[in-house]
This record gives C-alpha cells, structure tokens and sequence, in this order.
C-alpha cells in the first residue's frame, strides 16, 4: 500500500543513465514550482499595477497592498485573528461533528437491512437537496448564532459521509465477515474487528471532503446570521461597499481551508499509511 | 477408528425469486479422525455448500451433521475454516491476525500464547510476527492463515479451495508445506477443490459429487503404496495416474 509512494522518492544515482534521468525528474519538478510561483506573482502584479494606474477602479477590485493594509488594519484594532478563530472553530467542529455522526449512522444503516431499506429514498432526497435552503429553518429554529451555523455545516458534511462511509463498509469482502464468523463471532465483532478497521481509510477520507464542505456550510451560514467570523466580514465588506475588507477575508479563508486540508492530509499519512 | 464427522442424509434447497435451488441431496458420508478427505465436483455442485454446512455457517434444509457425535447447530471451536484467499487483515501485523481467533473466542490466555509463539516458531513466521502482510510472500501468507486457523485448536480442518489463489509453483509448495503441518497437528481435514491432481495428492479418500443437486457420485481411496507420503511424491507414485483417469471419467467433464 505504501510502497508505491516509497518509489517516488529518488534514491541515490546507480549509473550516469540513472543520475541523468533522477536531474531531468528534478529540472521537470523545479519547472512546475517556478511556473507555478511566476502565475501567482504576475497575477498580483498585473493587478496592483492596473489598479496603480486606474485601468481598473480600485474601489471596485480592490488591489494588493490595500488587501496587505487591511490585514495590519484588522490586526492593529485587534479583531483580525477573533474573526479568523471563529470561523475555524465552527470549520472544525462543522466537519468533525459530519464525519463521527455519519459515521455513527452509517453503522446503523448497515446494522439493519431493514432500516437501511427503509431510508434509502429519503437519503436519495436529501442528498440532492441543496442543503442551502435549510438555512432559514435552522436559524428560526435554533437562532441566529453559532449553533446554526454548525448546523448549518452538519447539513452540508452529514449525508455525504454517511453514503460515502456506508459505501465503504459494503465494499468490504464478505469473507473478511465470514473469517470473523468462522472463529464463532457476533455482529459487534464483526464491527470492531473487521468494518471499522478496514473503513478507516474511507472514514479518513470522508474527513477530506467534510473539510472543504464545512467551508461551504460556515461561510454560509455566516453570511446568515453571524455577527464574527470571515464569512460575516465578506459579507459586511460587501454591504458597505468595502471590496478591501471583502478580498482580504476571501484571501484569508483561501490561506485557512488550504492549511486545514494540508492538516487533514497529514493526518491521513500519520495514520493510515504507517500503522503504528 | 472413530467417526468425527457424520453426514446423515443431508439435502440443501436455496429459494430466491427466480425459484429453488436443489444444490445438495441425499448425501451420506462418515469422515474418520485423522484422515484427510477431499471432494471434487463439477463447479456449482455445491462442494462449497457442504463445508459451509459442516462448519455450522448455514443449516441444511434436511438430514444433520455430527461432529464428534454432536449434531451442529452453529459454528463450533471444533471446527476450522480455511478460506479461498488468506484474508489476512491488512491493518494488522502477522501476530495481530493470527491472535484474531482468539480474539473473537475470548481466549487468549498465557496457554494459548504460548501456543501460539510454538507454532509461530515451528512453522517459521516467528521472525516475521511484526511484520505486515504486504511484506510476506503468497505462500507464507497462507501458512499465516493456516496457523491463525490452528491457534484456536480446532479438530477438523476445512479447506475451500484453500490455494486456487496461488500460482502453480507456489501451490506445489503449500500444498506439500500445509499438508505437513496438517499431519503434524494430527488433524481431520476435509479440502474442497476443483483440481483431481490436488485432491489425489493430499487425501485419503476422495470424494466425487455429481452435477447440481449434488451427491456422492463415488469415493476413491487412494492407496498410494509409499513410506512417508507427502502431496509430491504422490504425484510422482504409479498409481496416481490411475486415480487421476478414474475420477476424470467419473467427473464426465464436457467442454
């Protein structure tokens, strides 16, 4: 499982062949990286130079160093990391919340045969029902407060995890299940000897998918109800036609997903591809 | 010697929409301890059916088992299963697969530990205990699943199709390997498979079922006159070529 990964790093050169071909992977790697870094520095740079020269009205699209400036603004009146903190908690709590209850339900759902059978179509419908929608219910029925906006979150994650997590515990070869019946054993055995472990994986990645929906369930559960956060701050950024606090929460929330998901993905190679 | 395993009459009906399945009638047969039985059959005469019903994992529509004079109404510590692949859990080290009978039986006490690092020791896995089955061979990989069947100490061994999995090479090898372990322990065996050479090779007695419902069609003993038989010289002694046409005959197999 993991020694396919273990191949990609280079070893040391066994011939001028082989040392020739280790540089050419990495001039290509290097290609890639500065390619990669010339895209984003020009990009800024077109940008804050159009804006510098009024070829598009700053006021409008904002620019770089104004984006730069808001950021030591927010920090100097002390709310920048307040905002940053709550919309990361709600995130976190959003997608851990998703992925345990999912998990949770999707154990019932294939502890009973029946009850699986009976919500299937409801599963059907509320998975291609844009949980969006809920959002009014849940804010008159829990308030407008960080509850709903987890709720919110919970909405988005939950049934995704459930039928990716039920998928992955039906995947599971039946005489692994058989094995555990052979030795004499019990449905709960089968469960924790067999269906947790060998969905662990599956369960690691649903938390890779919950991450980047929980963004979508905070930010708009935000931009609904909350009175902090990244999401309220683009929103209010937008209200009072202020495009610089509006890009400056985007580029932060860009910078927070990427750094939650790289977490998550560390945490998945910490755990399941180097068991103990 | 003592019959370990009786079979009385035993029939097995499927129902599913499209109608019954008569996958297994009237099947009689007395397995003695010690001895190594072996059955063949056309695919889909229910061979596998047979050994599911022995190990008490689905009851027969009609007729009963004995094992040791008991009729079986479940799965028993009695009986061992060994499975087409290994199954090996992947999670798991070698040691942490070969406890899991163990685990599951509730069992594990300094005894069966130390059971356990015997045939760990004995059978050549004991430097590998620590290691994850993706880093073990075909064959050891089916040792492996062989001893975390003997750990619960089981009387009668079954095996389904328990090498189909394994290349023809590596196959010869376990064979000869498993077969020496299952001597070794003193333990009844009864091997479904597909392959007339495997069957004669390893058993005492082989066993011909007939085409769906299945049923004893005839039962060979192999009397294969050498001092210390192992699956490979059988292979090479005169008389397995005789047995091997009489059950290809007898199994009547048609392209």
């Amino acid at each position: 499982m993991s020694n396919t990964k273990l191949e990609l790093t280079p070893g040391p050169a066994t011939s001028p062949e082989h040392e020739a071909f280790l540089r050419s992977v990495r001039m290509e790697k290097i290609k890639v990286r500065v390619t990669q870094i010339l895209i984003l520095v020009i990009a800024f740079g077109l940008w804050e130079i159009c804006a510098q020269l009024r070829i598009v009205d700053p006021f409008i699209t904002s620019q770089p160093s104004r984006v730069i400036q808001t950021i030591f603004t927010l920090h100097q009146e002390g709310v920048l990391f307040h905002h940053i903190a709550v919309t990361c908690v709600e995130t976190i709590i959003g997608f851990l919340l998703g992925t345990i209850l999912g998990t949770i339900i999707a154990v019932f759902l294939w502890w009973s045969e029946f009850i699986s059978k009976v919500a299937e179509p409801y599963l059907v419908i509320l998975n291609s029902l844009p949980k969006i929608a809920l959002g009014p219910i849940f804010i008159v029925w829990i308030g407008a407060g960080p509850a709903a906006i987890i709720v919110m979150t919970l909405a988005i994650s939950l049934i995704v995890t459930i039928l990716e997590v039920l998928n992955g515990f039906i995947a599971i070869d039946k005489e692994k299940i058989k094995l555990v019946h052979i030795f004499g054993g019990s449905k709960t055995q089968v469960l924790r000897k067999v269906l947790l472990p060998a969905s662990f994986p599956t369960i690691v990645n649903a938390l890779k998918i919950n991450v980047g929906l929980s963004w979508v369930g905070v930010i708009v559960g935000e931009f609904l109800v909350s009175k902090a956060g990244l999401g309220y701050l683009i929103v209010y950024g937008g209200q009072v036609f202020r495009l610089d606090l509006v890009m400056t929460s985007v580029f932060i929330l860009g910078i927070a997903a990427a750094v939650m998901y790289q977490g998550v993905v560390l945490f998945e190679k910490i755990v399941v591809k180097n068991p103990k | 010697m003592k019959k370990i395993v009786q079979i009385q009459n035993l029939g097995m009906k499927y129902q599913s929409l499209n109608g019954e399945i008569n996958a297994l009638t009237k099947i009689n047969l007395d397995i003695h301890e010690g001895e190594f039985v072996s059955i063949v059959g056309p695919s889909g005469c229910g061979k596998s059916t047979l050994l599911s019903i022995i190990s008490g994992l689905i009851k027969p529509t009609e007729g009963r088992v004995l094992v040791d004079g008991e009729t079986v109404s479940g799965t028993s510590r009695k009986i061992g299963y060994m499975l087409q692949k290994d199954h090996l859990f992947e999670w798991r080290t070698i040691q942490g697969n070969i406890r899991l009978g163990l685990e599951i039986q509730k069992n594990i006490t300094p005894d069966t530990k130390a059971y356990m690092e015997h045939l760990l020791q004995t059978y050549g896995l004991f430097e590998f205990r620590h290691k994850y089955p993706s880093q073990l061979s075909g064959g050891m990989r089916q040792r492996a699943a062989l001893i975390r069947t003997l750990v619960t100490n089981p009387q009668i061994l079954l095996l389904d199709e328990a090498f189909s999995a394994l290349d023809y090479q590596t196959r010869l090898a376990v064979n000869e390997d498993i077969y020496s372990i299952i001597k070794k322990e003193n333990k009844t065996a009864i091997m479904v498979t597909h392959d007339i050479a495997e069957s004669i090779s390893m058993a005492d007695r082989v066993v011909v079922l007939s085409r769906r419902p299945g049923t004893i069609k005839e039962i060979y003993s192999i009397e294969i006159d050498i001092e210390e038989r192992t699956p490979l010289s059988s292979r090479e002694a005169p008389e397995f070529q005789f047995y091997f046409q009489e059950i290809w005959k007898e199994l009547d197999v048609h392209v």
